[in-house]
């Protein structure tokens, strides 16, 4: 008898008709919406600040140095001393007071320059003034050695390197981004859904064991049914919430920003950073081409059925040890021992794609833990948007999928003997024995 | 074949503990066939084994003359000692997909799950979570579920505990009623007088081994002692009392009478029937006592597993 849709049909409709559930599939997406909304009208907030910071300059070179800029005014003290400068400045409540006292030569000016303020000042304004001190020092020592401004300009150049590989297929830089934003989203994704999922499939086989049905249930269906049953009907469940999650975000993103006016977009994260130095400000309209051609130069067939496969490959080898670990033992508290040996492998697998695979990802540490059963989703996932030899995803697949059966082998013995003991948490030691039982 | 299940010198072992060494059970069709024995002896692993749950490592259980298959937990309902339900899922829907698990299909479940929600008078629990349930009700709902596919094998692990004596006494009665259309029940329980009220067969495991097996009759016939309780009226009490001391073992009585007269327990030895004790008594006082000492399931328990 295959009971198997039976449970999946129940476990994916008290999942899904569960209030917590309701709850957080409708309320994630507003209280994501809001906190970035927050943040994007507070880093506005922060930009409209206006600044004024004075200069008094003893030596001269410095002049036209600091131009008015949006948010920061300059003004000039020259004339005045450093005392009535600073009683100055404070009566004005300037933001600060950038002071070069007078030096013998240009060679000695660098221990000369002070920055005077109420409150310490913030890095990126200090380091803005630093570099523009140092390139009018660099061009004045130029000067001095003979050369003229006007060549100093010519001698500036841009380079932007045209990408072409051996067979003839052109990129750009932007590729590298688009390639990383893909593998990143994917396994970073993979990476989300194990845990929240993870747990949530543990939960439900404790819930089993703690609510006593789980012999009358057994005494029906064998065991590794259940857990594959539960297993799936809570994906399902997952990608239900997701799906909704989605859709939801995507609608109040648009309201948000239409009401508001607030452009989310504008939000700075790392990537956005990345995206825009490749981007380097380029013609716009050229850049959005580049940015399709990118898009279309990702192997896309390969990148979609591959993350099909390790998607679900990955997501089921670690749910089944999830259920394994739910099932040998009471409650939520005793999991935390076994927990860890799941999660470090799955840390390992976020680490390594996000520092090795950006760098390198043909690389002997990127290419060993893409073969690693524990790690290989996550890690194949990030890499493949680089373009990985077919024999290597498929090597990596098998031995996924060879590991996926043992796990569901070994979690189905601890799961059996489990379900049915009570009172007492576990070593591992005894874990061990259960697989002879 | 008389027998509907019948388990030959079925073994269980447990890293080194012997759960179960070699016990053997034929359990005839349409009899109550109790299980009994003290705490961890192993009724729960061999009530496992026909149940699937666990495998044995050596022996085998046949049920209607078929080694056990996945096929047949349709034939068999399973109330665990250790039993619970989906707590936040409504009755109704718990009792379908229990029933669907068993095999029955949806309609057939339905119409089942009227009749006996009807017939325990529990109509309006159906959209009822079983978290809004007493503990006694949530028991009803179990007992219901077991029997629901109408099993040929039914085992109750102390089915009673829990229920209120009315309540215990409905389910009994309800037990009685399946046994004689035609089920046969397997009952595991401590309660003896349950026991001396329904059982007609019984095992007693002690120990992971079968210590004692068959008819409750039998057993109580092979476990008499030939003592019968005796309570005598009479003018001279002394002079009755020590003629029949001289000629039986005399044993102190417990039993209640009326009269405040000579009570005792006398034991007699095989040749004596109770008939010449009778007669022997009637020559010398008035009887108005005359009870022959069966043992009851308890004293057999507890004798046998004091002696093993």
């Amino acid at each position: 008898m295959n009971h198997l849709p039976l449970i999946i049909k129940r476990e994916y409709f008290t999942k899904v008709k569960n209030k917590s559930f309701i709850v957080m599939t409708f309320l994630s997406p507003l209280i994501m919406i809001a906190l970035i909304a927050v943040v994007a009208y507070l880093s506005q907030l922060n930009n409209d600040k206006h600044r004024t910071i004075s200069v008094l300059d003893e030596t001269g070179y410095l002049e036209d140095v600091f131009q008015d800029t949006e948010n920061t005014n300059y003004t000039n003290l020259n004339g005045l001393s450093l005392e009535d400068a600073i009683v100055l400045v404070k009566e004005k409540e300037d933001y600060g007071l950038l002071y070069v006292s007078k030096a013998n030569s240009l060679d000695d000016i660098e221990g000369h320059v002070k920055f005077y303020s109420e409150d310490s000042p913030s890095l990126s304004i200090i380091s803005g003034i630093e570099q523009r001190i140092e390139k009018r020092l660099k061009e004045k020592k130029l000067e001095l050695d003979g050369v003229s401004m006007a060549q100093i300009e010519a001698s500036q150049t841009n380079i932007d390197i045209a990408q072409e590989s051996f067979d003839g297929q052109k990129s750009s830089k932007i590729d590298n981004v688009v390639k990383l934003a893909f593998g990143g989203a994917a396994g970073y994704l993979l990476f989300m859904f194990i845990i929240i999922y993870g747990n949530m499939i543990m939960r439900s086989v404790i819930e089993e064991k703690t609510s006593r049905i789980i012999e009358v249930i057994i005494s029906s269906v064998k065991p590794i049914q259940l857990m594959m049953g539960k297993i799936i009907g809570t994906s399902l469940a997952g990608i239900t919430q997701f799906i909704i999650w989605v859709i939801l975000g995507g609608v109040l993103m648009f309201i948000v920003s239409a009401i508001f006016g607030i452009d989310l977009a504008q939000v700075q994260s790392p990537q956005q950073e990345m995206v825009n130095q490749a981007m380097q400000a380029g013609d716009p309209q050229v850049m959005a081409e580049n940015l399709i051609t990118a898009i279309s130069n990702l192997p896309l067939l390969n990148l979609i059925i591959a993350f099909l496969f390790f998607f679900i490959g990955g997501y089921l080898l670690y749910s089944s040890l999830y259920a394994a670990i739910g099932a040998a033992v009471d409650n939520e508290t005793d999991t935390q021992q076994f927990m860890l040996p799941i999660l470090m492998p799955l840390m390992l697998a976020v680490y390594v794609g996000v520092f090795t695979v950006i760098e390198d990802p043909h690389g002997t540490v990127s290419t060993v833990f893409s073969f690693i059963p524990l790690t290989s989703p996550v890690v194949m996932l990030m890499r493949i948007p680089f373009g990985v030899p077919l024999w290597q995803q498929g090597l990596s697949l098998l031995l996924l999928i060879g590991t996926f059966v043992f796990a569901v082998w070994f979690a189905a013995k601890i799961y059996r003997v489990g379900i049915l003991m009570y009172g007492k948490k576990p070593t591992y030691k005894e874990l061990f024995k259960w697989l002879k039982y | 074949m008389n027998d509907l299940l019948v388990a030959n010198s079925v073994s269980k072992s447990y890293g080194n503990f012997k759960a179960l060494n070699e016990v053997s059970i034929a359990v005839p069709k349409g009899s109550i066939f109790g299980l009994l024995g003290p705490n961890g002896a192993g009724k729960t692993t061999l009530i496992r084994i026909i149940n699937q749950i666990t495998m044995p490592d050596d022996g085998n259980v046949m049920l209607d003359g078929q080694p056990l298959t996945a096929e047949h937990v349709r034939d068999i309902g399973y109330l665990p000692e250790e039993r619970g339900l989906y707590k936040s899922m409504k009755v109704g829907e718990q009792c379908l997909y229990l029933a669907q698990l068993k095999g029955l299909s949806k309609s057939e479940a339905k119409t089942r799950l009227k009749y006996w929600f009807d017939k325990l008078e529990i109509g309006d629990w159906w959209n009822k979570k079983i978290q809004e349930l007493s503990k006694g009700q949530a028991q009803k709902i179990q007992f219901i579920v077991t029997v629901l596919h109408q099993p040929k094998l039914l085992i109750f692990d102390e089915p009673f505990s829990g229920f209120d004596p009315i309540n215990a006494n409905l389910i009994k009665d309800e037990i009685l009623q399946l046994r004689d259309e035609g089920a046969t029940v397997i009952f595991s329980t401590h309660r003896m007088e349950s026991v001396e009220e329904l059982c007609d067969h019984i095992a007693l495991i002690h120990q992971s081994n079968k210590v004692l097996d068959g008819k409750l009759n039998d057993i109580k016939r092979q476990y008499k002692t030939n003592t019968f309780e005796i309570g005598l009226e009479s003018l001279d009490k002394e002079k009755v009392f020590s003629e029949i001391q001289a000629k039986f073992e005399v044993l102190p009585a417990t039993f209640k009478n009326l009269n405040d007269d000579i009570k005792l327990n006398i034991k007699t030895n095989e040749q004596t029937s109770p008939n010449d004790l009778l007669s022997f008594l009637t020559s010398k006082a008035q009887v108005n006592h005359f009870v022959e000492v069966i043992p009851s399931a308890s004293d057999i328990f507890i004798q046998t597993v004091k002696n093993n």
